[in-house]
């Protein structure tokens, strides 16, 4: 049941490559809805937020300031919550209960087998609360109901016990000495870990951070996003009633320049998560340098290129060109945001994708079957408007699109752009919504080094179903994914991260663990060794 | 022949641990040298200098600007020579040279076996030039010729020796998918590597760095250190004699400021690693961060514990201490600088330390026999004999010792400070030279406590037969290598890195290929799977 409901975003997605085909996610959209639907009052949501205040050493807790902002609505900017505003005090007092927990216990303490029953107990109470959790998350990020509830809360809870079963399976290496040695290692956990989450995934970004931290037996203090404080609460209540030691995992709501920016500096943090854009990584990388040198993970921007090849079947490429840039709003690092296509099939993709588009169904994410909800906010929203000027200023072709949606809220209209060039800044930087930008290409060569033209390296879709076609870009593109035929396939196992400025080292998969375990190497002399 | 003489640095050098005992190094220099025996001038090195420019794309070449530095003797202070002094313009040239080779090959693009075959010719040909190579190193270092022949040279053979034996053995993953896809990874050079080694032991730290960024099919460009330049130049010559080709590694001599500086700041390299201080270290992330984020790995200073457990065997103790801290002058980032003594045989430990000391045989490092030779420049010898007045003004008694050893270059008397203080400098501080720092300690807890009170973490040593002790030091140490009756054991096979501020990351071992790899994720839908 479970394993029917995580199926992959792509197979739930795109009708036109899953083997299902008919009931889908899209095309149950089609019929019911289109961009031209009118957006009516906002449904209410079957949910209410119970958790608001910051969460350490195992308690709710006020600020110390006693400071609150208010977290919103997307779908109308309206005030769900007002949340406790953490800042450095609040990190200090985080940070001192999760050290007391990593030093004293007994996290570090308990059996990796006990560590395990507890991430599984919490995986199987997020299950039981999935629609109430999945709610909440819709109502803070404006995603769809129906992505929350049938994808990304049963990936939560994947995730966990994904990293519930490598809580004993961290092995140390023996290791053969040049003498009489006997030498082996220990990974061991590396202590109090500050993580730094985004609002376009609240929960999944969640499990990526917090899932290997608790399998390692570190301690956590995580900062959320100031968009989407809400689900992180619910779920870390949740994760106490499951087991977890109080001061384990310690949440503090806030914003980057008080609270992220004291837990980058902090003294007594042992190392650094963060996901987000590449400006504020680099921030993030600085204030570590400039402390106690904690190791830092990175996942930041990304201008990721889609590459539809000469032999593509154009439906099945369009279908997932418009799903690796549309999905939950455009809001990916790793969306296809440049799409190249062979010039023999150009202009047929072109009128292709703009229908596409054109009926992509924009509307309330609490709505049965709607695409597309609202952005996150009205930066995000006014910053998506303004690139979609840049891009007509400069001469790109405006084939759809290109406004709000509605009049309320932070919707904005699909739309998708021809004839974009690589000098434009719409096809050089990260717009993070809904705009599709297409590019033409003629050789191989050329494709790679235009795609390969770019200060980021996070991912990259490849559709061909030619062999050498697929091996060669599979090489050649300097990303840290490569989709071929596929986009956006999340499994727990698959490593996720960036080349070049889209960031330092690789989240999920056995890849993830190295991340939150220090390796001492123990050496002692042997007398009389059986073999060497 | 060649596995005898690699022997372990502790089979060589602690006639009481080693099993064949008798003819050792320490027995050696006893019976015929002792801190009282004057200084003659310098032996001539039995080798002349026949390179000294900067080493990009192939060619000996001089700097752009002309300029030469001059690397001195520190038996005497004189020149050695006059070596190119590489700047920001040069390490340009240097990176474009190295990008070149990388992004259009031939490096990446031979096979792993091919270049397995040139990193084993080299270690041949270093071989065949051991004595060579190892009084160019004893000059410019002024370590024992006897370590640099003996030890180090044979060493570097079989750290190139061990990473080509990795260049065909970097294996990606297939991965277990959530649903009908084929997932596997591809573990890929990371561009342009950017490295710089410290002065102390300048091709051990070329071994450690340039081996696996090769073996890995990585392009270099290293920065050596102003005050050793030498040997690196030497080397690199017979490694393009070995087949390496043009422009795969680049050597650009200089300073910190400014080549150093250039190559963390440029933007087309892809990685960092640096060996050398904290503060040093915390300066090239930032401009890492600053810049376009390439990924660092640091190895920085250190304060390690050597603790000696209320079970030891004084005489032994005091051996493996004496030569924990002594070693190459006490210019190890991994030295045992804080002895900590089991109360219950700290006198007798500090009588027998003392004693040991004043045995030292301290001369001209070319001479057989002799245990330590200068430090490595004026700063550095300045710097001792500062701390060593601020050991005596603190109010620990100076044991032995104390002063500069004879009257020309930059020779430190073996020095021992007793009833060391927690709080003093000598006991906090990288002191990088001949003073052993010994502190008194009644429990286990408390000597945990002590040990890991310290913003380093690099290594410790542990001197104990009791098993329960060995098993508890060894993990609560928050260390990257803990030495258990031994000290020093550099097997190519064994990681070594720092917890907390002396470091991010691990060298040497199959750790160490991480650095110089990428992760790609690649998935594929699979139809008709006849397994998942």
């Amino acid at each position: 049941m479970a394993g029917r409901r995580i199926s992959s975003l792509v197979a739930r997605s795109l009708p036109l490559l899953s083997r299902g085909g008919k009931q889908t996610y899209v095309g149950r959209g089609i019929s019911r809805y289109s961009t031209a639907a009118a957006v009516e009052d906002p449904v209410k949501p079957p949910v209410s937020v119970q958790y608001d205040k910051l969460l350490i050493n195992g308690q709710f807790v006020d600020a110390a300031s006693g400071k609150t902002f208010p977290t919103l609505d997307p779908r109308t900017g309206e005030v769900i919550a007002h949340v406790a505003e953490g800042d450095a005090e609040d990190i200090d007092r985080a940070v001192a209960a999760a050290s007391k927990a990593f030093d004293e216990g007994p996290w570090p303490k308990m059996t990796a087998y006990e560590r395990q029953k507890i991430l599984l107990r919490f995986a199987d109470l997020v299950e039981k609360h999935n629609d109430e959790i999945a709610a909440l998350e819709t109502w803070d990020n404006g995603k769809l109901y129906e992505q929350s509830a049938q994808i990304e809360v049963p990936m939560f809870v994947r995730l966990f016990r994904y990293y519930a079963g490598w809580a004993d399976k961290i092995h140390g290496l023996t290791i053969p000495a040049d003498g009489a040695l006997h030498v082996q290692t220990l990974h061991e956990p590396i202590g109090v870990a500050g993580q730094i989450i985004p609002w376009n995934f609240p929960l999944l970004m969640f499990a990526w951070k917090v899932g290997p931290a608790l399998a390692c037996g570190n301690t956590i203090v995580l900062k959320t996003a100031e968009q989407t404080p809400l689900s992180a609460l619910v779920v870390a209540k949740l994760l106490h009633e499951a087991g977890l030691p109080d001061g384990v995992l310690n949440v503090v709501s806030g914003f980057g320049p008080t609270a992220g920016a004291a837990l980058c500096s902090h003294m007594d943090v042992d190392k650094l998560a963060f996901t987000g854009s590449t400006d504020t990584g680099k921030i993030v990388l600085e204030l570590a340098a400039k402390s106690n040198l904690k190791p830092v993970t990175l996942e930041l921007g990304g201008k990721s290129p889609f590459i539809v090849c000469e032999d593509a079947d154009v439906d099945q490429a369009v279908e997932l060109a418009h799903f690796a840039l549309f999905f939950n709003q455009g809001q990916c690092c790793c969306a296809g945001s440049r799409t190249y296509v062979h010039e023999k099939v150009y202009d047929e993709f072109l009128e292709k994708a703009k229908a596409r588009a054109m009926k992509r169904t924009v509307g309330d994410p609490f709505k049965a079957g709607i695409e597309q909800g609202p952005q996150i906010d009205e930066e995000q929203f006014k910053k998506i408007l303004r690139y979609i000027r840049s891009g007509k200023e400069s001469g790109a072709t405006l084939e759809t699109g290109g406004d709000r949606f509605g009049t309320k809220g932070y919707y904005v209209q699909p739309t998708v752009f021809s004839n974009v060039k690589e000098d434009m800044l719409i096809a050089k930087d990260e717009i993070f919504g809904p705009v599709q930008t297409v590019l033409k290409f003629k050789e191989l060569d050329d494709v790679i080094r235009r795609a390969n033209n770019s200060r980021y390296g996070l991912a990259a879709g490849v559709f061909t179903h030619n062999l050498d076609t697929a091996n060669t870009l599979m090489r050649a593109l300097r990303v840290g994914t490569v989709w071929i035929n596929s986009f956006d396939t999340f499994d727990a196992t698959i490593p996720f991260g960036g080349y070049k400025m889209s960031g330092i080292g690789r989240e999920k998969g056995e890849y993830s663990l190295k991340n939150y375990l220090q390796v001492k190497a123990v050496v002692t002399p042997l007398k009389n060794p059986a073999w060497l």
